[in-house]
């Protein structure tokens, strides 16, 4: 409870104002936050002399200190670049294959590679590089961690598939190739094509009906082995997957497999070569040649 | 104190208090936003900016619906970060076009001012229909019902005309083509010489969700892939006083 006593003693001066009898004491404000809040003011004037603020008629004052965002971000970009740049340059002009002969260089464009798969490939590929092989993962993004590749393995192979990308449109220089689509296209009647998943699936497994096998090697000779190989090998000119093995990057069921020769599948990939400079791209070609599948050049 | 006694006045007035206060707040917005109507560098003139295609609105308008905004900016601030993640910071005149802007100030999920030609079509649908089957650490909720409900473009010159309304230049012929601009985007089959003659060669015209029809996944994943995509930057430099 407030004693209103006490107050009722000191002598205060009042504000003069008064309404219905109630007086208002004249409390100015503590002397150090007013002039807190002058200085403010200053602050804020010579804030605007130094940095861009008033509008005038054609533009705004520049301000006597010459400031500006961009400039800053060029300036600090600029400023990375140049510490990076004898060795970007070297990275982008030595032959790809020496890339791995220098440890220096080795070490610096895989280090740098994983910060670009980080921030452009984990979207697709997972940040383990995983990609569909993964539990609950959608199918279609190939795994980079095994030596299952659709278009090649080696450090230029991989490095020509991150510059211009897959069946993209933005890149003429995209790696392409176009499974007809059997079902569809009514190039095989359905009969057929059970036929041939049923020989597939018995390449790397089991297949569903047994008894269609024969019938569906036949069905191949004709219609597949040109890109897949007569040995199943898969064919990486033309991003042919391998079939021998038991790696299914859209899924290795019976109604997967069905549903790839019927309808055919067109993976995508974007080009990079407008988003990565050089120096990015074999940096990130290195280091997913690193993670584990990468093949030697022959 | 002359003068500051004449303030009991205004003290004593409510409807003079709620004009007055109304003027000193007017000269606020005159300075503040006036000056956005002539001032040259406000918006610098940019190559390659064009008005969204039908079908890239109707996608506008379902991130608009969906709230994308609520968790996905669509500015690339000025700042090396951002510029060595996203791409080239964002100019005012890429979103002159906007009605309204989606600059957003909350990132849950990441910028998507250049988006475009980022993933394929494909990773869309799947990211769509259920964003942790590729990106297994976002919180995104799923999108599926996208895919599955078809637009039928009929009220699409109605959003352009009101659009051009407000300033987005739309030609009549681009109004009165909407429907069938709409339609042939997301159909590779069909003739779309004239969506590309309207509205220049670097549309996408692709059957964006891979499936018959044309579904709001189509419209969407149409608009996102235009996104950061008009304005070509290795051609144009922007000055840097600006």
């Amino acid at each position: 409870m407030s004693d209103n006593k006490k107050d009722d003693d000191l002598d205060y001066e009042t504000t003069g104002h008064e309404w219905d009898g109630i007086q208002e004491y004249n409390k100015p404000l503590p002397r150090w936050w007013l002039w807190t809040f002058y200085a403010t003011i200053v602050w804020g004037v010579l804030y605007t002399i130094a940095y861009p603020a008033w509008p005038l008629v054609n533009s705004a004052t520049a301000g006597i200190l010459g400031y500006s965002t961009r400039a800053e971000v060029a300036e600090e970009i600029a400023r990375v670049d140049e510490a990076n740049a004898a060795i970007n340059t070297r990275l982008a002009s030595v032959e790809l294959t020496e890339i791995a002969a220098d440890p220096e260089l080795q070490a610096y464009a895989r280090n740098a590679g994983a910060a670009v798969y980080l921030s452009w490939c984990t979207q697709c590929h997972g940040s383990g590089a995983a990609g569909s092989s993964q539990e609950g993962w959608a199918a279609g993004y190939p795994n980079l961690l095994d030596d299952d590749w659709l278009w090649g393995g080696t450090i230029e192979d991989i490095h020509l598939t991150i510059r211009h990308g897959i069946r993209n449109e933005n890149d003429p220089d995209a790696r392409y190739s176009e499974m007809p689509a059997f079902g569809r296209d009514e190039l095989l009647s359905e009969e057929e094509v059970a036929q041939v998943v049923n020989y597939v699936m018995s390449l790397s497994g089991e297949p569903q009906d047994a008894s269609l096998v024969e019938a569906g090697a036949e069905v191949y000779d004709i219609n597949c082995s040109a890109c897949h190989g007569e040995d199943h090998q898969g064919d990486v000119f033309q991003g042919a997957p391998n079939l021998a093995d038991a790696i299914w990057l859209y899924g290795g069921d019976y109604d997967d497999i069905y549903e790839t020769v019927y309808h055919s599948r067109y993976g995508v990939m974007p080009s990079w070569q407008d988003r990565l400079s050089e120096a990015e791209i074999r940096a990130v070609a290195s280091y997913v040649h690193g993670l584990g599948g990468g093949q030697a050049t022959e | 104190m002359a003068i500051l006694e004449k303030h009991a006045i205004l003290e004593k007035n409510i409807t003079l208090l709620a004009i007055f206060s109304f003027l000193v707040v007017t000269v606020g917005g005159l300075v503040q936003i006036v000056p956005l109507f002539y001032l040259d560098n406000t918006i610098e003139d940019v190559e390659g900016m064009r008005p969204y295609t039908p079908l890239e609105l109707a996608g506008r308008e379902i991130y608009l619906r969906d709230g994308c905004y609520v968790c996905h900016s669509q500015m690339i601030r000025p700042m090396r970060d951002e510029v060595e993640r996203y791409g080239h910071y964002s100019l005012a005149a890429e979103s002159k076009y906007d009605h309204p802007f989606q600059w957003g100030s909350k990132r849950t999920g990441p910028d998507l001012a250049r988006v475009g030609g980022r993933y394929s079509d494909e990773w869309h649908v799947d990211h769509l229909r259920d964003p942790q089957s590729v990106v297994p650490e976002s919180v995104m909720p799923k999108y599926a019902y996208l895919e599955t409900t078809l637009l039928d473009g009929e009220h699409i010159g109605d959003l352009l005309w009101t659009h051009a309304f407000v300033g987005v230049p739309y030609s009549e012929e681009m109004v009165a083509s909407a429907e069938a601009d709409f339609k042939a985007q997301a159909d590779p089959d069909s003739d779309f010489d004239g969506l590309l003659e309207r509205y220049g060669d670097g549309v996408n015209v692709r059957n964006f969700d891979g499936q018959p029809g044309v579904s709001e996944a189509d419209a969407l994943i149409a608009y996102l892939q235009m996104l950061g995509t008009l304005v070509d930057f290795s051609t144009f430099t922007p000055d840097e006083s600006r």
